[in-house]
């Protein structure tokens, strides 16, 4: 007899279980969900920047054939927003407006046509008020207040010193400072944002199917700003076309719908447009940093002083949050003492910003590898060799007492040095090419959820029963990135069976477990490791029913998968024959699995928001990019980047592979052409022609090659894989273009009309000497 | 005004009675229930829509539904037969050439409009043929891998 064996499929190449849905077109996202007698719901946005609401005026509109119900401010009295402690949004303003675009009333219609046209019926009047565009304008001491209870239009600012600054830049040889912009990006994921409401009045039940990454969040906020009991709503997520970040809040889309629904007594979809997605905004703060870096002759860091500036848009979101990581993570990356940072989330009157991949890291680490490749340069020292001397000691804990256990990011650089042939090649490229290399990091899931409620982290059931399917059910929501293949390789792994054996099911919260969400890369640390604890508590069972069922100990018996044994000659149980077994006492089985972070991974209490770049593990990248510049026209081609992505262990080697280049690949979107653009508050780029994200042939080979350095607390050793990579690209691309020609920009991102400037600017300069050193 | 449509719609020939201002797109989506095509944006921005109209690959949010009068529509929703994948879904599925799926109906249609015409597409030829659909998810590298492997099934006769 052969010997039968468990399956395997860890570290694999194992293609998504939802990808025949995805290719065949049958794959339901919220916009898909189409049922007689829906009704069409469209939104009326303010067409000014800030006023006091004095009349919103329905009445033409309600007089359109085919309007149903039209809601306003009026409706809903409540405020909703991510952070309990700073709720400052309506889903329809009420006393003020405060950004172009923010929704003002909402009609639900028999046809599309006709709420559009209801909505051009409606009137707003206001009392306008001044507008402030940018930072600089809304901290003018003269400012009117966007938020009355946020003084100087300053939503936090943060403050910390840890260690001594100016006794680090005593100890320095080179101290050098510098500003950089970081326009503000949008995430602008394929699916337009869209929500279906379905309101039962004779039961009084709210079931709201929304394109979201939190479903839970959802249910949250629509409890809140409904008045409604949590008890009486229904999340369900199908799925979702991308989120990078703008889901991980529930947004006014959904709030809205469910608001019409529940004045129709009916069923009411909002399928917003491109336009209405990009002012639903969430995206990436426009970034003012200026950073000083003391290093000593040997590349080694003795003190930073970083100041970032942040304009938030109009309401609070995730922004504390996002300010407070953009401090706290300059930490865990190099070994830093004597960081001093100032930050600051300012209020104004353009749509809010939010969490997008790399939250709050992107922009800082751009900076930090920007400054640190300029002042390597200067000591003659190489690139390498400076981020080589900064090397934290893990495992270990920061000055800001974060919890750094593996550290894969010493083999990134060494695998990025040899596959792109630094050595050989850095120096001697032909003219107007080069060769930047840059690192970069990020958490395994926020340790401490925002809601935090004494749950576990995370919560997975499996399901067994007569029919010998096993059957995950997981809150986690799948937008794309593999979560729900993940949670299924994981159950099958550790009970040595095929993958077609199990199924997941996830995003219905009248079926699964309540999870945090897809927000921090959390999902394959956390709920993977939930899912683990799951299925060994579910393997338990089933080798107690073998031990049953062949009469000996449970320690005797040995799980092969599709076959149970007590010693090597027994011919053991089928898995059937002992889930029969199983079975017998208790029928249906299941079995639950929970995880928690542990206090250590919580991060401290050195200053307000200390906890906030806590996390079980970090992960690293480094990234080399190679360009060429044409010097005629200022365009940059990006010929190939070599990423290493340190994961801790791929347990999807094609899934790891995929995020990695997706995230290097949008990091190059910020940095070569993306920028959201505004005109007296109306954002003009709401589309993708002017919001230029790069297309099949303006992007370049990504080779991925995987670190594993084996976390200890990760699930089978793993770590993120889907948001570290994309911040190092940003500065590698323009250390790359700094070797290539010798100028540096500070400013994304890096256009062909900026880099064709800069180049006529030294040109200018050179034939006039004395005047200008050119830069940018 | 309201016309009727005569087309042949995933191998099936169709009578309609639509609007002249309707859309290629909500005809196929609102009207007939084939949700598998995509809208991705305001219009002729991001190629998710792409379906095949007498096998060239067509935006159905620039094209009126009337004006594929008399001819051959194709949807992500006619690839495949006998139970199994085309190469261009297996491609896309096998490579990871869709991650969230959402622009993937209308890469699959564009790439299954290559390979019609061009079995054996350069690298050249597939970037062009694929330059004006965005995705968001994955940088493109594993889309082109998608279409090669989509190509090499293509040469051992899997239909695109």
């Amino acid at each position: 007899m052969n010997k039968p064996l468990p399956a395997h499929n860890i570290g694999s190449y194992v293609p998504m279980i939802d990808g025949p849905d995805k290719v065949s077109g049958r794959a339901k996202y919220t916009a898909d969900i189409l049922a007689p007698g829906t009704l069409a719901g469209r939104i009326y946005r303010s067409p000014y920047s800030h006023g006091e609401v004095v009349a919103v005026d329905v009445a033409e509109a309600l007089k359109v054939p085919g309007v149903v119900a039209i809601v306003t401010g009026a409706d809903c009295d409540k405020t909703f927003g991510v952070l309990p402690i700073a709720r400052s949004e309506h889903p329809l303003a009420r006393e003020k407006v405060r950004y172009r675009g923010e929704p003002i009333a909402a009609v639900a219609a028999t046809d599309d046509a006709s709420a559009r046209e209801a909505v051009r019926r409606i009137k707003l009047t206001v009392r306008e008020l001044p507008a402030y565009y940018t930072t600089k304008a809304a901290l003018s001491p003269e400012a009117v207040l966007l938020h009355e209870k946020k003084p100087g239009n300053i939503e936090r600012d943060v403050l910390f010193e840890l260690g001594s600054t100016a006794q680090g830049f005593a100890e320095a040889d080179l101290v050098r400072e510098a500003t950089y912009n970081c326009a503000e990006v949008c995430q602008n994921q394929m699916e337009m944002h869209a929500a279906v409401a379905d309101y039962d009045a004779v039961r009084d039940r709210m079931t709201v199917h929304a394109s979201t990454q939190v479903p839970y969040y959802v249910h949250l906020m629509l409890s809140q700003t409904l008045g409604m009991d949590m008890s009486r709503i229904r999340v369900i997520k199908p799925h979702v076309g991308g989120g990078f970040g703008c889901r991980t809040e529930a947004l006014n889309i959904e709030l809205i719908a469910a608001l019409l629904a529940r004045k129709a007594n009916g069923r009411v979809r909002i399928v917003t447009t491109r336009e209405e997605t990009f002012i639903t905004h969430r995206g990436r703060p426009e970034t003012d940093i200026k950073l000083k870096i003391g290093m000593r002759k040997d590349g080694r860091i003795t003190a930073v002083e970083c100041e970032c500036d942040q304009r938030g848009g109009a309401h609070s979101g995730y922004g504390i949050v996002t300010i407070l990581y953009s401090g706290s993570m300059l930490y865990a990356i190099y070994d830093l003492h004597n960081v001093k940072y100032l930050g600051k989330r300012v209020l104004t009157n353009t749509p809010p910003c939010g969490a997008f991949r790399g939250h709050g890291t992107v922009d800082i680490r751009f900076a930090f590898e920007s400054l640190l490749d300029q002042m390597a340069t200067e000591l003659g020292l190489d690139p390498f060799a400076v981020r080589r001397a900064n090397y934290l000691n893990a495992p270990t804990f920061t000055d800001n007492d974060l919890m750094v256990n593996s550290y894969g990011l010493p083999e990134c650089l060494d695998w990025v040095e040899k596959q792109s042939g630094w050595r050989n090649r850095k120096g001697k490229m032909p003219k107007g090419r080069g060769l930047g290399v840059a690192c970069s990091h990020y958490i395994s899931g926020a340790s401490k959820p925002v809601n935090w409620t004494g749950e576990p982290h995370a919560t997975v059931k499996i399901k067994l029963d007569f029919d010998g399917s096993i059957v995950v059910l997981s809150g986690a929501a799948d937008i794309g990135q593999g979560s729900t293949t993940i949670l299924a390789q994981t159950v099958a792994e550790v009970l040595g069976l095929d993958l077609a054996r199990v199924r997941v099911v996830t995003g219905d919260s009248e079926v699964v477990p309540k999870d945090n969400g897809s927000y921090s890369s959390r999902v394959t640390f956390m709920v993977g490791n939930a899912a683990l604890d799951a299925a060994r508590n579910l393997k338990a069972v089933l080798v107690n029913a073998a031990a049953r069922k062949l009469e000996a100990r449970p320690e005797d018996i040995e799980c092969l998968g599709e076959v149970y044994r007590a010693g090597a000659q027994d011919k053991g149980a089928t898995f059937d024959e002992v889930v029969t077994e199983a079975l017998k006492d208790t029928g249906t089985i299941t079995v639950t699995g929970n995880y928690s972070t542990i206090p250590e991974s919580h991060g401290g209490k050195k200053y307000r928001g200390a906890a906030i770049g806590g996390t079980m593990g970090y992960s690293y990248s480094a990234q080399v990019v190679e360009v060429s510049v044409d010097e005629e026209t200022g365009v940059v081609t990006v010929d190939k980047v070599w990423v290493a992505h340190d994961c801790g262990r791929a347990l999807n080697r094609l899934t790891v592979e995929g995020q990695v280049q997706g995230s290097v690949w949008m990091g190059m979107g910020q940095a070569m052409s993306e920028e959201a653009g505004y005109h007296e508050g109306l954002m003009v780029t709401a589309n993708m022609l002017d919001y230029r994200v790069p297309t099949i042939q303006d992007s370049p080979p990504i080779e991925v090659g995987i670190v594993e350095s084996n976390d200890p607390h990760g699930p089978f050793g793993a770590k993120e894989a889907g948001e570290g990579s994309l911040a190092a690209f940003l500065p590698a691309l323009t250390n790359a273009i700094a070797d290539a020609i010798g100028i540096r920009f500070n400013d994304l991102p890096v256009t062909p009309d900026r880099v064709f400037e800069a180049i006529e600017k030294r040109r200018r300069a050179r034939e006039k000497p004395a005047k200008n050193n050119g830069g940018a | 005004m309201t016309r009727l449509l005569e087309c042949r719609l995933n191998g099936r020939d169709r009578t309609d009675a639509v609007a002249d201002n309707i859309l290629l797109l909500d005809y196929l989506r609102e009207k007939v229930g084939l949700t598998g095509t995509k809208t991705g944006c305001d219009g002729g921005e991001c190629g998710a829509c792409t379906v095949l109209i007498d096998d060239r690959p067509a935006l159905s949010c620039l094209t009126l539904a009337t004006t594929v009068q008399g001819k051959r529509v194709d949807t992500i929703e006619s690839l495949g037969s006998d139970g199994q994948l085309s190469a261009v879904q297996r491609g896309f599925h096998e490579k990871l050439g869709s991650q969230c799926g959402y622009c993937t109906p209308g890469f699959i249609m564009a790439s299954a409009g290559l390979l019609r015409r061009n079995p054996n597409p350069s690298d050249a030829e597939i970037l062009e043929a694929l330059g004006s659909n965005i995705c968001r998810c994955t940088g493109y590298v594993k889309i082109i891998e998608a279409v090669k492997l989509a190509a090499a099934l293509g040469r051992q006769g899997v239909a695109p």
